[in-house]
């Protein structure tokens, strides 16, 4: 899963196109260096939303850290419009804050306990001066009912005396004050339970539609980013495995890692036998000696000695699906089932 | 105690032809400044020998401080627990803790969701795991380092030798969970409980994690408590089901019979709420409206109608028993039960 | 099997927290309930304050009143009203505390003690909290190299002797108010600046801290907005206590003569002036100890409360 090269960027316009990104952190004193995202390039489309899937530690977060440049990648380019955000610095940087937000995994981490959530939702349009004290207080009120939260009552009070399904709201609320093009959404619904999942999923709809916005969506759970996204590209190990649209990605995952991910989710189904079906062992590698060649061949079922010798290249083997193997499913092909399971 | 009082105390009881746990009325509540948490608030349910029973609930409906009230593992301090748990007719409910370290480890054992805390951190795995078996099967040390290696083999964890060596912290994720597993079977309990077990695990590895449990409880006939928030993960690896809301047992059947008729609309509501890989991309979900109830103030009558499409003034004032189960064993807590099937209303394929 | 119960105040907290997490439950009940149970603090989460907390509230109000309104109390004056007939008397009715070997009497002096002992105490401290904390929000806040030469040297102002280092400032720069007031400055920056940091420190990794800056906070505001707020109660906790040692140091310094001059009334001049007597008159000694004794206790007691109070609010969120 190599996931090097550029076959699948768009020709056309993009609104956040990333190229050969490297974020690389050094482990403690020791020189040992962990490459959490390797040479990533990816593109995301005007009022598009882009699914990044992928278990913990393939990278997903760093990546949308890196696009939002808190954490600075170490080579590569990010370009927002027509700006490349590796290049700026200080000033220059902050000032294409308010048109690039975030939202966090943790509801209540995301959220200053000590101050009012008035003030919390009003930051940015505070630092920016954007409108006069009236407009800004008129903003705040509207973002809040926007998403669902009774202002008048919620401007006063503190963090600690809202629900998470709650705080996600506000933190919703501040990212779109500013009117940003783009909103990076890291795990927002990760921490939720299963129905306040569902109106979280719903709300980023209807914000989505009615502020014209686009947006990253990262997590790991296949069937959120499926119901959310308009393309999705799976991740592995700082590499990008495979990238299609949702309904075809899910229908016929090309790449191996894809279809195991695929076949562990638990469905909620009595008539299949979750044990029969196929899929991967083992763990993710360290990321500090990532394999050679193709980094999910280690636990790759159909792995050969190619895949060991020579990093797989992005390719489109059907229309708008892309994938990064040397012997990518055809459609209908399952993995095999797991030795395990079998004995 | 020694092994003579606890012969003794079992003596007094039929053991053997009891089921394994009977919970009949089982109340837990915590007294807090804001008032009392009826956090378990009358459950009664039957598990027999072998048997898996999946209980499934959102944060707040009362599973996890469920699981931990049978087994006794809750602070004696502001807690009021009443009711009855007879673990094989004994009862447990205001044994002291004398009694319930017979119990521990020995008869009933508890997987927990985060492996990393729940492992001694400066603690050899080995020495976890031969820590219970020396303390409850009085064997020799080797006896119980080669045990150990046995354990760690039918977990499924490689190089068992040396990973019997390394600290929790040298492990990953998956691993740790394995070594939770390993010492929650090591004496070989009656009764697993597995508290969200794979919750904090990757998709993949939550998978395997799943599967190991399933065939220790099957190779080594336990019955199993499966504690999660995720219908998926129940729905093909249990026996029963029971979902809880507000610290009650809102629907119980055995797992084929809920998913294909299931009767409370929370039930229902739940199972519509989840994203669905086989839906299509943007299908728009249905939620639940309002919040989860209040274990201080519950809603009068049923505690769910507050968020319920089909409540009724009925509902709001009285609240339904749950009823006598069926033929198929379905129990269930509604005036108005849901008519259509799963299938039909929630769109599972 | 591991025994399940010794460290499972904890794991609960953990789970509750988790599915707190996770739940749409307002964050209170249940967590709050095992966070305050583990903890301990059931009882300082209650609204409002315990007996005990009054009771220390109450003393240094009395204290501080007393101090400032010193000059227009009805006592006699500290260092003037002097009888040497009555020299190193035990209490009386006209003097609760008894007389000095000066015959001046003891509860003035302890009185106007107190007005400067508090003063060099407190000034100390603020400055320290000031400096301290500056020092500590910005190497914990930033924690590249300016973080590492800020931190180092808390280190080495941390590594010397205490007593040592006022001992030095002052017979080096001359035994004045200001000079003590300094020296005991300069001991409680390197604790503050600690405090400070580590506080910082993790609450600089939390998600809002990304967030502001992701809205395009600057260094400044972050660190005033975001961070400050929830540092400041370990800060203030800390320098409670560091009031109390502040006192004692002072004190101390005069024991072995190097605080004050004794023509300015402290605590520690009032005690040391006592010394002498300690066979006819333990009076002299018994009283200001006392009610350093006193002060202490009660600095130390409200810098728990303020903890205490302050980590189940936040294990609350």
């Amino acid at each position: 899963m190599a996931g090097t090269g550029k076959a699948h960027l768009s020709q056309g316009e993009t609104v956040l196109r990333i190229e050969d990104l490297f974020v690389e952190f050094p482990v403690g004193r020791s020189g040992l260096k962990v490459s959490a995202v390797a040479g990533i390039s990816i593109d995301v489309r005007e009022g598009e939303t882009l699914g990044l899937v992928g278990e913990s530690g393939c990278g997903k977060s760093t990546l949308g850290k890196a696009i939002m440049q808190i954490v600075r990648a170490n080579s590569g380019h990010v370009m927002f419009g027509d700006i490349d955000l590796m290049t700026l610095q200080g000033e220059e940087l902050r000032q294409t804050r308010p048109r690039l937000q975030m939202i966090f995994q943790d509801p209540i981490s995301s959220l200053n306990p000590r101050r009012r959530v008035g003030k919390i939702v009003r930051e940015g349009l505070d630092i920016w001066k954007i409108g006069d004290e009236a407009s800004r207080q008129a903003k705040v009120l509207e973002v809040l009912e926007v998403v669902g939260i009774d202002a008048e009552a919620a401007i006063g009070r503190r963090p600690h005396e809202f629900s998470g399904g709650q705080c996600q709201r506000i933190s919703i609320a501040r990212a779109v004050a500013t009117e940003p093009r783009v909103i990076i959404c890291d795990e927002p619904v990760s921490a939720l339970d299963v129905s306040v999942q569902a109106q979280i999923l719903n709300l980023l709809e209807d914000m989505k539609a009615r502020y014209g916005l686009t947006l990253v969506f990262i997590a790991h759970d296949l069937a959120v980013v499926k119901n959310i996204s308009d393309r999705v590209a799976v991740m592995y190990l700082g590499k990008l495995c495979e990238i299609a649209t949702p309904d075809d990605l899910y229908a016929s995952p090309a790449h191996p890692y894809t279809a195991a991910l695929l076949s562990a989710i638990p469905v909620a189904d009595p008539e299949v036998n979750p044990t029969l079906r196929g899929g991967v062992g083992g763990e993710i590698p360290s990321p500090l000696a990532p394999p050679s060649g193709c980094r999910f061949r280690t636990r790759c079922p159909l792995a050969t000695e190619k895949c060991a010798e020579e990093e797989p290249q992005i390719q489109e083997i059907r229309p708008n699906h892309f994938v990064a193997c040397h012997f990518p499913l055809a459609e209908g092909q399952e993995l095999p089932a797991l030795e395990a399971n079998i004995a | 105690m020694s092994a003579e009082s606890f012969a003794e105390s079992s003596a007094t009881t039929p053991s053997s032809d009891a089921p394994l746990l009977v919970v009949n009325n089982l109340k837990t509540y915590f007294k807090t400044d804001r008032g009392l948490v009826r956090a378990v608030d009358g459950v009664s349910f039957t598990l027999e020998r072998g048997r898996t029973l999946g209980v499934v609930g959102e944060s707040g409906s009362g599973k996890t401080v469920l699981a931990r009230s049978i087994m006794g593992l809750l602070p004696k301090r502001d807690v009021e627990r009443s009711g009855s748990v007879k673990f094989e007719g004994v009862e447990l409910v205001g044994a002291d803790n004398s009694l319930m370290a017979q119990y521990w480890g020995d008869q009933m054992a508890m997987v927990f969701q985060d492996p990393m805390t729940s492992l001694n951190p400066v603690m050899r795995v080995g020495k976890q795991i031969t820590e219970g078996l020396r303390q409850h099967l009085d064997i020799s040390k080797d006896h119980a380092n080669q045990t150990a290696l046995a354990l760690l083999s039918s977990v499924g964890i490689p190089e068992p030798e040396r990973r019997l060596r390394q600290y929790p912290h040298e492990m990953s994720g998956g691993m740790r969970q394995r070594v939770m597993i390993a010492i929650a079977i090591a004496c070989g309990p009656k009764l697993l409980f597995a508290d969200e077990p794979t919750t904090a695990l990757d998709v993949t590895v939550q998978a395997q994690i799943l599967d190991l449990l399933q065939t220790q409880q099957r190779d080594r006939y336990m019955a199993m408590i499966l504690v999660t928030h995720d219908l998926g993960v129940v729905a093909g690896r249990t026996d029963e089901i029971a979902v809880m809301y507000a610290g009650k047992i809102v629907e119980k059947a055995p797992t084929k019979v809920l998913f294909s008729n299931l009767r409370h609309p929370y039930t229902e509501a739940l199972l519509s709420s989840i994203p669905k890989i086989s839906d299509p991309s943007h299908t728009r979900l249905k939620t639940i409206g309002g919040r989860p109830p209040n274990l201080i103030n519950p809603p009068t009558g049923c505690k769910f109608s507050p968020r319920c499409a089909y409540a009724t003034d009925k509902c709001r004032t009285e609240e339904p028993p749950l009823s006598a189960p069926d033929s198929d064993g379905h129990q269930f807590s509604c005036w108005f039960p849901v008519e259509l099937s799963a299938k039909q209303t929630s769109g599972v394929r | 099997m591991r025994d399940p119960l010794p460290d499972h105040g904890e794991e609960l907290i953990h789970l509750m927290h988790d599915s707190e997490a996770r739940s749409d439950v307002p964050a209170d009940s249940v967590t709050q309930h095992f966070a305050a149970v583990s903890a301990g603090t059931v009882k300082a989460k209650k609204k409002g304050l315990t007996i005990g907390a009054w009771i220390a509230v109450g003393w240094m109000t009395l204290l501080i009143l007393a101090a400032i309104l010193a000059p227009v109390l009805p006592i006699p004056d500290p260092i003037n009203d002097a009888n040497p007939l009555k020299a190193a008397q035990g209490p009386t009715l006209n003097h609760i505390f008894g007389l000095d070997g000066n015959g001046r009497d003891v509860f003035s002096r302890i009185i106007w003690g107190a007005r400067n002992s508090l003063f060099i105490a407190f000034a100390a401290v603020i400055t320290g909290f000031i400096i301290g904390g500056a020092l500590g929000l910005i190497s914990g806040y930033f924690k590249g190299r300016v973080g590492g030469v800020l931190g180092a040297l808390t280190d080495i102002l941390l590594a010397f002797p205490q007593l040592v280092l006022a001992l030095a400032v002052v017979s080096f720069l001359g035994r004045t108010v200001f000079n003590v007031t300094m020296a005991l400055a300069i001991v409680s920056i390197p604790i503050l600046a600690r405090i400070t940091r580590a506080s910082t420190l993790s609450w600089s990794e939390r998600d809002f801290v990304t967030a502001a800056r992701a809205q395009g906070a600057g260094h400044i505001r972050t660190m005033l907005r975001e961070i400050l707020p929830n540092v400041l109660p370990a800060m203030l906790s800390i320098a409670l206590l560091g009031i109390a040692v502040a006192i004692v140091a002072e004190a101390s310094l005069s024991l072995v003569g190097a605080g004050v001059k004794p023509d300015v009334t402290t605590w520690g001049n009032v005690i040391f002036s006592g010394q002498a007597y300690l066979r006819e008159a333990p009076s002299m000694v018994l009283f200001p100890s006392m009610v350093i004794f006193f002060t202490v206790y009660a600095l130390n007691y409200l810098g728990d409360v303020l903890r205490a109070t302050f980590d189940v609010r936040e294990s609350a969120l």
